[in-house]
């Protein structure tokens, strides 16, 4: 290795360890950053140091954010009785995206499973249901992945809330430009399941 | 190249590399078998390869002892049939997690295949299929080595009032046969000999003596404990059991 180029390699090295990368691709990667260096590469090693030593997770919520308590739980607005329970920070990313959902959230932070021996107490289940107790929560919206790991949690959570507030789930069928023809007979068959009044 | 095609159901996928999966699969003719699925985490993809799910499968390696890689067409998918049943979405987990935990890899168990399918077909669209889990439980162990005989009395040899089976031996032992020895007996519900209707409660106590032979077979394969999607299966029949009307006594 080019003793020169030392500092660059390790810098491909890890680029080429973050999610849809490569070494090749890591290595173009960091050749734009250094051609950019003074509009891109200076910014973004700003911006990843912030991030670095300001990111963490909301100790109520499990959103991430710079705060002890992230934006959404800090929101009086949003203080609708509502908490909406995700698996990951990236599925409550998500539902902000749609931006219809106005109330708090709970990011469990996985689902239960047999295979790897994730129960309840490795999730965040136990403070959710404190907080559905301190908050005066009255619904809470299971937005879980429609996958048998996370309808075996989202059933648990139904469980153990029963009878203190509303449980509802997010609807499974057809999705929005979807073709039936192109649809697994699960997705079919939990859609019949699912029909409404037209 | 070594290739063969077959079918089977999905027992458990672990996410292998950015964009693979490991598929534990119950195939019919090659019993348990893992391969690698490229591209198994895709949208695509991910419906088909749920526990439970049927597929064809076809599995290629450059030499046997290699973990190989799957290529499969779905057949059928069994989530949606119990995605809004707790019980038999816990069952199916039960299942799958059961035969990913005993059944040891690439060795072929036709008649436990036929149980296995036949009840993960009736989970959630079948009233009866508890008893058939339970019965299902019964034939794993007859596959596992710790068969129970249920036929008759083994301290008596007779077939009346059973309503034991000995930790030791797995025989069915009758109330006369028990003697002073009934409290350390195991029950033997009568559901299983069809002598009584279907009942949560009988469900329960028939797995806590396959429970019993299940852990005897986990302590001789190194300790192993027994997957806790079983004992969440059994809180849900307890559940279940809770809100049956209580039995006569006597």
């Amino acid at each position: 290795m080019d003793a020169g180029r030392k500092d660059i390699d390790a810098l491909i090295d890890l680029m080429a360890k973050l999610p849809g990368l490569g070494p090749r691709s890591a290595r173009r990667a960091v050749l734009h950053l250094i051609k950019k260096r003074g509009r891109l590469m200076g910014p973004l090693a700003d911006a990843m140091k912030a991030v670095s030593e300001n990111a963490r997770e909301c100790v109520k919520c499990g959103n991430i954010g710079t705060g002890t308590i992230c934006d959404i739980c800090a929101s009086e607005k949003r203080a609708t009785g509502q908490i909406c329970i995700v698996e990951d920070v990236a599925d409550l990313w998500a539902m902000e995206r749609a931006a219809v959902f106005r109330g708090r959230y709970h990011v469990l932070g996985g689902t239960l499973s047999a295979l790897d021996a994730i129960g309840p107490e490795e999730l965040r289940i136990p403070l959710l249901i404190s907080r559905v107790r301190d908050e005066g929560i009255t619904e809470i919206i299971l937005a879980l992945n429609a996958t048998i790991d996370g309808q075996t949690t989202a059933h648990y959570i139904a469980d153990e809330l029963s009878g203190t507030c509303t449980v509802t789930s997010l609807a499974q069928g057809v999705p929005i430009g979807g073709e039936l023809d192109y649809l697994d007979d699960g997705t079919i068959t939990a859609a019949l399941n699912a029909r409404k009044g037209f | 190249m070594i290739e063969w095609h077959d079918q089977g159901a999905v027992l458990a996928v672990r996410k292998h590399g950015e964009t693979s999966v490991i598929v534990d699969v119950f195939t019919e003719n090659h019993g348990r078998h893992a391969g690698v699925v490229r591209g198994g985490i895709s949208r695509k993809m991910t419906p088909h390869l749920q526990p439970g799910g049927q597929v064809a499968l076809t599995w290629k390696a450059r030499i046997e002892d290699q973990l190989g890689s799957f290529t499969f067409e779905p057949i059928k998918s069994r989530a949606a049939a119990v995605m809004n049943d707790p019980m038999a979405l816990s069952a199916l987990n039960s299942i799958t997690a059961m035969l990913a935990f005993a059944l040891p890899e690439r060795e072929a168990h036709s008649y436990l295949y036929a149980d296995s399918m036949t009840l993960l077909d009736k989970l959630g669209t079948d009233a009866n299929w508890p008893l058939d889990y339970l019965q299902w439980e019964l034939s794993m162990l007859e596959e596992l080595g710790f068969g129970l005989d249920l036929s008759s009395c083994a301290a008596t040899g007779g077939r009346d009032d059973l309503i034991y089976v000995s930790p030791k031996s797995g025989r069915a032992v009758s109330r006369k046969g028990a003697g002073e020895w009934a409290d350390r007996m195991l029950p033997l519900p009568q559901c299983l000999l069809g002598q009584a209707p279907l009942e949560y409660r009988e469900i329960q106590r028939g797995m806590m003596t396959t429970g019993h032979f299940l852990n005897r077979f986990a302590a001789e394969m190194g300790g192993r404990p027994i997957p806790v999607a079983r004992d969440r299966f059994m809180d849900r029949l307890g559940k279940r059991a809770a809100q049956e009307p209580a039995p006569f006594a006597g």
